[in-house]
């Protein structure tokens, strides 16, 4: 069952407005953070427990508290470049609540003392960002942005930037170059971008669900937001379903919610005459779970990471019997070439590899060698590189050649799949 | 680069505007780049050209250099013509599953174009993308700036049919 925290007026089509969102209850909690002491939100949030929601899975109130203790200026920057294939829950969340992101933007900003933030969202979400600058401009004219907000002498400004097409600038420093009007290139950690981030200033970066999240700590207690979820995952997730389903869609749920549930009842099972094959749990970089394992899982960071996966931006896509495995691979590793940005020389040509091997496999010009060279290449690629794209790109390569390799094997030997026909050919005309 | 010696490129009077106003809006000039481009890519028929970098160089005062590498790192500029009507169908792995990869083919074969190719009318331009965050609702396109969801190959047509 959905266990609607953050969507719960997401059907009123009225919630996207500033005179809407008031009459259920928007920025009552912004007006009550503002009276609290900054530390203390910090230490609510940090009890709280709450996880950033954009794959990381990171302690908010800890990555809070990294932050320089002075006046120097600081950043809050909301990370709505949402682009992990298979999920479309911050797109949502913009679409139906746009204040309800705001109001936990502000407050956060308050807690961390920046007096300046910035949305940044994927180029294509023209509609998204439609929304949020009409958002801004209400907020603006109520007196909930701009200076001494409703006051209490804060002042915050906030601006919307758009992206231009890029995954990569989903990860936080190459978010945080894409702003400063740069090619979207990660950046040496450390610093860390609470340290030295946009303009070389300290720089929160949070993702849409984790800063709407914020709200609802500050309006129940640390202690209530726990009571949802897990012990070690407090708190509800949105998981954006999606692919060999009946009902894909986004659904609100506890963490720990069983994947099975999520599957067959929000999911409404799998579609007549079909059997599950496989689920990639948190988005693509996640590593594959076969169905079985699927079953047994449960949506929180700890079950998925002792299952060697990982819950990463939530989206759980569900694959049937009638897919093959080989041309997914292939699917996959297109989008990490396309999308790798160059500068690391294992993630840039670790790509390329990849993806001519599993094509030329495709193509049915494979060798069995070259199964076990997709394995070699993809374990060359971990943790060698600046940012987290090349280990995404080879955990899946390892998870599907181990875990699916009689249909790789068949595939080499046969010059077909073992399940469909090759699309590759048709993809090339 | 030798071409900017034939540069036709300008903005009109209200893209100059916008560009300024973007350059006045962030804490830096060069984070008004990518906006910039936007303005001038719509200006210049959907794509951008060596006169566009160099006349939006001189207008930002910034190195031409500079603009050229973000330019060229984002997909959403675009290196080459592109039709009227701009349809771009994704492939990646969740539209994949539900038929995204037929739905491109269907496309391009309905309108007569390979990938990456404009209509002889100059109408329509065919492209595969990354995911657009639309994997609930697949496969979808996105035309120009909006994105049609849960489509068949036949409502899809219909829908590009439908545009002048």
């Amino acid at each position: 069952m959905e266990t609607k925290l953050l969507t719960e007026f997401y059907h009123l089509d009225e919630f996207r407005f500033l005179d809407g969102y008031k009459k259920h209850g928007g920025y009552v909690n912004l007006a009550k953070a503002l009276k609290m002491q900054p530390q203390a939100i910090i230490d609510e949030v940090k009890n709280s427990g709450l996880r950033g929601r954009g794959g990381a899975g990171f302690s908010t109130g800890m990555k809070w508290s990294f932050l320089p203790k002075n006046n120097e200026p600081r950043y809050l920057v909301c990370n709505a470049d949402e682009g992990e294939p298979g999920t479309f829950k911050d797109r949502l969340m913009m679409e139906r609540a746009p204040h309800q992101l705001i109001e936990g933007m502000i407050i956060s900003a308050f807690a961390v003392g920046s007096k300046k933030s910035y949305i940044y969202v994927r180029g294509e979400y023209y509609y998204p960002v439609e929304v949020l600058e009409q958002a801004v401009q209400e907020a603006y004219k109520a007196g909930l942005l701009g200076k001494n907000i409703l006051g209490s002498g804060f002042d915050h400004d906030m601006d919307v930037y758009r992206g231009a097409g890029a995954y990569i600038c989903g990860e936080e420093t190459g978010l945080i170059s894409s702003l400063e009007g740069q090619k979207g290139q990660p950046k040496l950690k450390p610093p860390f971008p609470a340290v030295k981030g946009y303009l070389q200033k300290p720089t929160i970066v949070n993702n849409v669900e984790t800063l709407a999240a914020v709200k609802y700590i500050i309006r129940d207690g640390a202690a209530a937001y726990k009571k949802f979820g897990t012990e070690k995952s407090p708190g509800t997730k949105l998981f954006s379903l999606s692919g060999n389903v009946r009902k894909p869609g986004n659904y609100e749920v506890n963490l720990g919610y069983s994947l099975n549930d999520l599957i067959n009842n929000e999911g409404g099972g799998m579609k007549p005459g079909r059997k599950l094959k496989a689920v990639i749990p948190g988005g693509s970089s996640a590593p594959v779970l076969t169905a079985e394992e699927a079953m047994k899982a449960t949506l929180d960071y700890e079950c998925l990471a002792q299952m060697g996966t990982m819950l990463g931006s939530g989206a759980v896509i569900v694959i049937d019997d009638s897919q093959c495995m080989v041309d997914m691979l292939g699917v996959l590793m297109h989008f990490y070439h396309h999308e790798s940005c160059g500068q690391c020389t294992p993630c840039r040509e670790g790509t390329g590899w990849l993806n001519k091997i599993v094509h030329s496999i495709l193509e049915g010009k494979g060798r069995l060698q070259d199964i076990d060279l997709l394995v070699k290449v993809a374990d060359n690629m971990k943790g060698r590189t600046i940012c987290a794209l090349s280990d995404a790109a080879a955990l899946p390569v390892l998870s599907f050649v181990t875990k699916f390799r009689d249909e790789f094997e068949f595939y080499v030997r046969e010059g077909r799949s073992k399940v469909r026909g090759s699309f590759y050919a048709q993809m090339h005309h | 680069m030798l071409e900017t010696a034939k540069a036709t490129f300008q903005l009109s009077t209200e893209g100059l505007a916008e560009v300024k106003k973007e350059l006045a809006r962030y804490e830096t000039k060069e984070s008004a780049i990518i906006p910039s481009l936007y303005v001038a890519q719509k200006e210049n028929k959907g794509f951008i050209t060596t006169a566009v970098i160099h006349h939006l160089g001189q207008v930002m005062d910034i190195p031409v250099s500079k603009i050229n590498e973000v330019f060229k790192f984002y997909t959403m500029f675009n290196q080459v013509p592109v039709g009227k009507h701009h349809v771009q169908v994704c492939t990646n792995i969740s539209c994949a599953l539900e038929g995204g990869r037929e739905l491109t083919n269907h496309i391009c074969h309905e309108l007569g174009v390979k990938l990456g190719e404009v209509t002889a009318d100059g109408r329509f331009s065919v492209s595969r993308v990354e995911c657009l965050g639309s994997c609930g609702t697949a496969p979808m396109m996105q035309v120009n700036d909006k994105y049609y969801e849960s489509l068949t190959p036949e409502s899809a047509m219909n829908i590009l049919r439908g545009m002048k």
